[in-house]
């Protein structure tokens, strides 16, 4: 984990509430997708954490939604503004162990993280079958750039108004393939779903109302079949097997 | 040069800046990210008998100016904390820790206290009377003056390094809650632990924290910590650790002025994770803008 000040490039809206920003600075403390960072906003207390979209050597990309104070804050935030952020925290997702045909299913905002591991696959030469799940139509954002990533992308909307009708798990029983490993942020009940319909072992990100982040709290603390874990330090990320729901 | 030494009940602390109980863990964490080395000293989560998970999540809520946890006290257990925890310390740690200690009755206290007060990385143990967040303990022994006496009593009995009591501001007269663990023999007090709050989400109209109410800390409370720290220096002779809601060197220094001569650092630690290295740093030019040669003469000058 480093702390820096970081420059934001950009913020623009992508989708419905959804926004992307993409901030310069220090990324040497990335060290896996699946990451999140927590950045420091005036006039707010705690630090809000934001899960890693995509980073370079000098840039992080983060998508979010406005669902309370902290995010419709950054909403309304300009480049050249300058924030501070704890960057690298969590523990991220093993790429390692995708195999030849790995399954990445994204719901909501719990889609961006999926693209940098999407890219970090493909950079391995991996090819990754991609089920997005999302309300409606308008909530629907970077179909195209897990496309541009040579993925097979599935793409299932709540209400039907795009692509498949139903939930991220009807996408991944009508495109009926077979997959070595799966990967997975969204919402709980998505969660669940994918965990219940799933015929592999995998890898499940959590998300959790967080004190500081890094493992001093203790406010986001579960239980495992492998023990207390903190979601912030020793997740976001749990194996299958470990999850207790 | 300034002076930024101190001494509580014998232990010299280089400076008297000290992460509060449940904001630095075990201390081998913040040790990743800086030499811990340069603290005065800290205090250790929160330590009880049995291995606790703690409360049910939601735990965390935003406040104006500070947050409520509920976490309950989340812990290892006594066992754990002295065969791993304090070993673990020890490899980044070299002066003496505040162990904080726990408890739901009399004879848990007890036990805990006797057994950490024979471990060699203890300087001082900090007996939390005051815990907001679990029932039928904690804070029920912190706010009635005769519950906190027979605590204070009871530890003594067993233990043969300075005892603090940690206290609870949710009480009608802090001052008298601490001179009967005075009068039961503490050689020193901390305050204060988190003021009991409430958040409600207005979008589900119900409490935010799982648990309904929980301890409400951060720099929102300081001018509470101030002043109770203030008027228990008046009350008693023996050392007051302070704390709540301190996150500068101003802070350090005000406090030491109402009476601290220990300060803690909380809630600060856990929005930046070099919060107690920054007060340090800044600690001497602090000092010398306020025209002060030596902390250890400004403790209590504001009575």
């Amino acid at each position: 984990m480093t702390q820096g000040l970081y420059t934001i490039k950009e913020n623009y809206k992508t989708a419905k509430d959804v926004y992307k920003m993409i901030l310069e600075g220090d990324t040497s403390a990335i060290t896996a997708p699946g990451q999140f960072i927590n950045i420091k906003l005036d006039g707010l207390f705690l630090r809000r954490p934001i899960s890693i979209c995509d980073w370079t050597e000098d840039t992080i990309t983060i998508i979010y939604k406005v669902v309370g104070e902290g995010t419709e804050k950054m909403a309304s935030m300009t480049s050249g503004g300058v924030l501070d952020v704890l960057v690298g925290l969590g523990n991220g997702f093993d790429v390692a162990k995708s195999g030849d045909a790995p399954l990445l299913i994204g719901g909501g905002v719990g889609t961006p993280p999926m693209y940098g591991l999407a890219k970090k696959l493909a950079e391995k030469g991996i090819k990754s079958l991609v089920v997005l799940g999302f309300a409606s139509k308008d909530d629907v954002f970077y179909e195209e750039e897990f496309k541009a990533l040579g993925c097979d992308v599935m793409t299932a909307t709540v209400d039907g108004s795009y692509g498949i009708k139903g939930f991220v798990t009807d996408a991944i029983k009508q495109s009926g393939k077979e997959y070595s490993y799966f990967y997975t942020c969204g919402p709980l009940p998505m969660l669940k779903a994918v965990y219940d319909g799933t015929n592999t072992s995998g890898e499940l990100s959590f998300e959790e109302r967080m004190g500081c982040g890094f493992g001093a709290c203790m406010g986001c603390s579960c239980k495992t079949k492998y023990g207390n874990k903190r979601i912030c330090k020793d997740g976001p990320v749990l194996v299958k097997e470990e999850i207790i729901w | 040069m300034v002076k930024t030494k101190v001494t509580l009940s014998g232990l010299e602390l280089d400076n008297p800046i000290i992460p509060a109980s449940g904001t630095f863990g075990f201390g081998y964490e913040f040790a990743e990210l800086y030499d811990i080395n340069m603290l005065g000293s800290f205090s250790f989560k929160g330590t009880t008998k049995e291995p606790r998970f703690g409360n049910p999540l939601p735990r965390i809520a935003e406040c104006p100016a500070g947050m409520i946890n509920s976490v309950g006290l989340q812990n290892p257990g006594i066992d754990r904390v002295i065969d791993t925890e304090l070993p673990k310390l020890a490899k980044c740690f070299d002066k003496k820790v505040i162990a904080n200690i726990g408890g739901f009755s009399l004879d848990e206290y007890v036990y805990c206290c006797e057994r950490i007060d024979k471990e060699e990385q203890v300087g001082i143990i900090e007996v939390n009377i005051s815990c907001p967040n679990v029932h039928n303990g904690g804070m029920a022994f912190g706010t009635n003056a005769k519950a906190a006496e027979e605590v204070t009593a009871a530890v003594k009995k067993v233990t043969t390094k300075p005892v603090y009591i940690k206290l609870s501001p949710n009480v009608t007269d802090i001052t008298e809650i601490a001179k009967a663990c005075e009068a039961a023999g503490a050689d020193g007090i901390s305050l204060i632990n988190t003021l009991l709050g409430m958040r409600i989400n207005l979008k589900t109209k119900k409490p935010i924290i799982a648990n309904k109410m929980g301890g409400f800390s951060g720099s929102a409370i300081f001018p509470v910590a101030v002043r109770m720290v203030y008027q228990v220096y008046e009350a008693v002779k023996i050392p007051i650790i302070g704390m709540g809601g301190v996150s500068t060197a101003e802070n350090v220094i005000e406090m030491m002025l109402a009476g601290a001569t220990g300060v803690q650092v909380g809630a600060a630690n856990l929005v930046n994770p070099f919060a107690c290295k920054d007060i340090i740093e800044s600690l001497p030019a602090a000092m010398e803008k306020y025209g002060i040669k030596s902390l250890n003469d400004i403790i209590g000058g504001a009575h």
